[in-house]
């Protein structure tokens, strides 16, 4: 290194200083602390006494463990294919020559930006069995057949589909991440496509597809990485609409514990931290395998594509 | 009538002066509350000072502050609540704070109290005092992050026992944990039968004699319960287990069931424990799932106009001492009753529930002493109080927020004036031997969490009683022989385990 190199390194790292710190101080310590506890039998109040792995056993043989993996993968599952789609549809829509298009790129967007809570409330009255919008809405079409639009939130069956329609509704930021991608495609492929007589499916399937799937990549991985993680709205709508207090516990019948859900309450109510800590490094793992899994799919799909 | 207008006029009953419906006098300086001048003087002008008085203001102002203010400890106080009981802990703190001049109390409006105050004490700088609820001493106590009153109730010349013999014996166990004290009584709570004595009479029934018994209260129920004859569908249910729904655990120990035993879990072994959640899921059986889901997806939150109980959809509930509150609030007018639970077991008469709101010292308060001394204020009464203005600590707190007093010994004003309609029953059912409480237990977070999850499970037809509630015991076992190997690596057992219910 030249003396006029390292006096650049030591500007450099002096004008990030203050984020090397913040980074060190409540990120990277944090995470190394937790790995460390996930070894501890530790409540937070309480010195740490080493255990091994005997979170991790307990985990494996932790029947809510698994209820709340498969909740979770669940909501992911639909979540995130169902996202996708609704997504990709609109930023299609949107980029179409219509009139007014700035307004319903504003009003699809608007949604993301509403506060989780306030959403979750929104969407809780739209959930209301009885005097509920969506059994309204349905309630047109089932009704002659005798049949009642169901308790969504209050029905375990129907609480996580409640939740995926309701995860629909915030694709607005996805939705301007595939319209920057739309607009990147180049027009010259559609009009050779055109020339040779493809329909606007196929231009699609053929041209816009290839053209933006490292973006329907990109937006996929992080639509599942925030799915893995749901909290926020199943925590809010799942005590609000079945009462039982401050149980935390993914009601009704724990059909919506989620796993962040039940890392939660693992931590902050049974001062569990270190199996907590456990928790959320298998759920680290887990994201992480699915994530690569998830990029090794695409890229074979992008990079074979003519 | 609204919150705020009730408690203004709680405030003003017997008051020598009349207020504002809307005002809140308890957050007002004592000085605001006498008779206001007869006329209003012209204003002065501004006070104009040279640059040479200014400077001396600073000094001035110390000077002329009295010696006790300049030492006076502020002690830091965190409570769940906002609105109308908030403004009656304010009331308390305000003549607490008056009534002495080296302590003043300030009062922070926290929510999930419980939380923060765990994440805080962690941090070494948690409240002097934090408002908790019951359930969270176990768990906080075994985890070190409460202070024992112990010492300071041996200080002031008392033992535990004698501190705790002036409580109602069930607000005695809450406040305790593995033989010591650690817990003052904010906002007791005792649970009644509440019954609507307008749809009492639609259906034939005496408006003024409760069930008595469990058959009674089955009968009742089901003449209480309306179909629309078209449809089938129910539109009026004389009870339904799930409203509210907030202590699923307390039919086991209505019907004899213990939840813990001689260091086991009992919630599935304990056959009456059982025949509970079978009596629970009779209800589901004989209206339908597919009709109660229906029904009760129109119910609001339990605290607004559309709650099944004031829209007359549901005729019995079992709610607690604080509900009066909210029927005035939001179904004023409402008929209703209030009694004890119905007889599960033969003999076991005045059965209820009781809970409550308390305070506690975290471990590493600054202001341990002072934070004592408002709790005992908070627990003490003036028991020959015979105005309002003569209420003391418990009494003043509970008059305002219109519950009962968990102290056994209440002041004439307190008996005779107390504006709750039902507070004499409420006070025979605190009184009662057989009222219960949640089992003090280090892991109830998660017992509470399991009971919920069978009972989740059995009203809506999930399981069996059986299953669903041996599933939950064979979790709780895990979590009780995980719980104790825990309090042995931290060198507690030996000590708790003793006392250990």
């Amino acid at each position: 290194m030249t003396r006029a190199e390292g006096k650049r390194l030591r500007a450099g790292v002096a004008f990030t200083s203050l984020w090397i710190v913040g980074l060190a101080v409540f990120t990277a310590y944090p995470v190394a602390a937790s790995l460390f506890y996930s070894f501890c039998d530790y409540s937070i109040l309480k010195a740490p006494v080493w255990c091994g792995l005997e979170n991790y056993r307990q985990l494996a043989q932790d029947e809510l463990f698994w209820k709340s993996l498969r909740n979770t993968l669940f909501y992911a599952g639909l979540s995130v294919p169902l996202g996708t789609a609704v997504a990709l549809g609109l930023a299609v829509l949107l980029n179409c020559e219509v009139g007014g298009r700035s307004l319903f790129r504003l009003l699809f967007f608007m949604p993301s930006i509403v506060p989780v809570v306030a959403s979750a409330m929104l969407w809780l009255w739209i959930f209301n069995g009885k005097y509920g919008l969506m059994n309204g809405f349905l309630d047109l079409f089932l009704s002659p057949f005798g049949l009642h639009g169901p308790a969504w939130l209050a029905d375990p069956s129907w609480s996580k589909p409640a939740l995926v329609i309701m995860s629909l509704w915030g694709t607005g930021n996805a939705v301007v991440i595939y319209l920057a991608g739309l607009q990147n495609v180049p027009a010259e492929l559609y009009e050779a496509a055109e020339i040779d007589g493809a329909s606007a499916w196929r231009r699609f399937i053929h041209v816009t597809l290839p053209a933006i799937a490292p973006v329907v990549a990109f937006n996929a991985i992080m639509a599942l990485i925030g799915a893995m993680q749901l909290f926020a709205q199943a925590y809010i709508m799942s005590e609000a609409a079945n009462g039982n207090g401050n149980a935390s516990d993914g009601n009704p019948a724990r059909s919506t514990l989620f796993y962040t859900i039940y890392l939660f309450s693992t931590a902050f109510q049974d001062l569990r931290m270190g199996y907590a800590s456990a928790m959320a490094y298998v759920l680290f793992l887990i994201t992480a395998a699915l994530t690569w899994m998830a990029a090794q799919f695409s890229r074979g799909r992008y990079e074979d594509s003519p | 009538m609204g919150l705020a207008a009730r408690f203004s006029r709680i405030w003003s009953k017997n008051a020598r002066l009349p207020l504002s419906p809307l005002s809140a006098p308890w957050s007002k300086p004592a000085e605001e509350n006498r008779p206001a001048a007869p006329k209003a003087k012209p204003p002065e002008p501004p006070l104009r000072l040279s640059p040479r008085h200014k400077a001396c203001l600073p000094l001035l102002l110390a000077a002329a502050l009295p010696a006790g203010a300049a030492q006076a400890v502020h002690v830091t106080y965190w409570e769940k609540w906002v609105g109308f009981e908030a403004q009656a802990d304010q009331a308390v703190i305000d003549r607490f704070n008056r009534s002495q001049d080296r302590i003043v109390v300030d009062y922070s409006s926290v929510s999930h109290t419980d939380r923060k105050t765990l994440v805080a004490t962690a941090g070494g700088d948690p409240p002097d005092i934090a408002g908790l609820n019951e359930q969270n001493i176990a768990t906080f106590a075994d985890a070190e992050a409460l202070l024992p009153l112990d010492d300071f109730i041996r200080r002031d010349g008392m033992t535990n026992t004698e501190w705790l013999s002036r409580y109602y014996p069930v607000y005695a166990r809450i406040c305790s944990h593995a033989g010591h004290v650690y817990a003052g009584i904010s906002t007791p709570k005792v649970m009644a039968l509440y019954w609507n004595k307008t749809l009492f009479r639609e259906a034939g029934l005496d408006p003024d004699r409760p069930p008595r018994t469990l058959a009674e209260f089955d009968d009742y129920s089901r003449r209480l319960t309306k179909r629309d004859p078209a449809t089938g569908r129910l539109t009026q249910v004389g009870f339904l287990p799930q409203d509210p729904g907030w202590w699923p655990w307390i039919f086991c120990s209505w019907f004899g069931g213990k939840l813990f035993d001689e260091q086991r879990v009992t919630f599935a072994s304990d056959p009456r424990n059982v025949a509970a959640y079978d009596w629970i899921q009779s209800f589901t059986r004989d209206y339908g799932l597919d009709n109660v889901k229906v029904l009760s997806s129109e119910f609001g939150p339990w605290a607004s106009p559309s709650a099944p109980f004031f829209t007359g959809r549901i005729a019995m509930v079992f709610q607690g001492v604080f509900y009066d509150n909210y029927i005035h609030q939001y179904k004023p007018g409402l008929d209703y009753g209030v009694g004890p639970w119905p007889e599960a077991v033969p003999g076991v008469t005045d059965f209820a529930m009781a809970e409550a709101d308390v305070l506690v010292i975290p471990r590493g308060a600054r202001h341990v002493r002072e934070a004592w001394e408002f709790i005992k204020y908070v627990n003490s009464a003036n028991p020959d109080a015979r105005t309002r203005d003569e209420l003391r600590g418990a009494e003043l707190l509970d008059y305002l927020q219109v519950k009962n007093s968990p102290l056994r010994v209440w002041s004439p004003f307190f008996a005779e004036h107390n504006l709750h309609p039902h507070i004499a029953m409420m006070r025979r059912l605190s009184a009662s031997p057989n009222v219960v409480s949640a089992p003090d237990l280090g892991i109830w977070q998660e017992y509470y969490r399991e009971v919920i999850s069978s009972f989740d499970r059995v009203r809506l037809l999930d399981a069996t009683p059986r299953e669903a509630m041996a599933f939950s015991q064979s979790r709780l076992e895990k979590s009780w022989e995980r719980y104790r190997r825990s309090l042995e690596r931290h060198g507690q057992w030996a000590a708790l385990g003793e006392t250990a219910p």
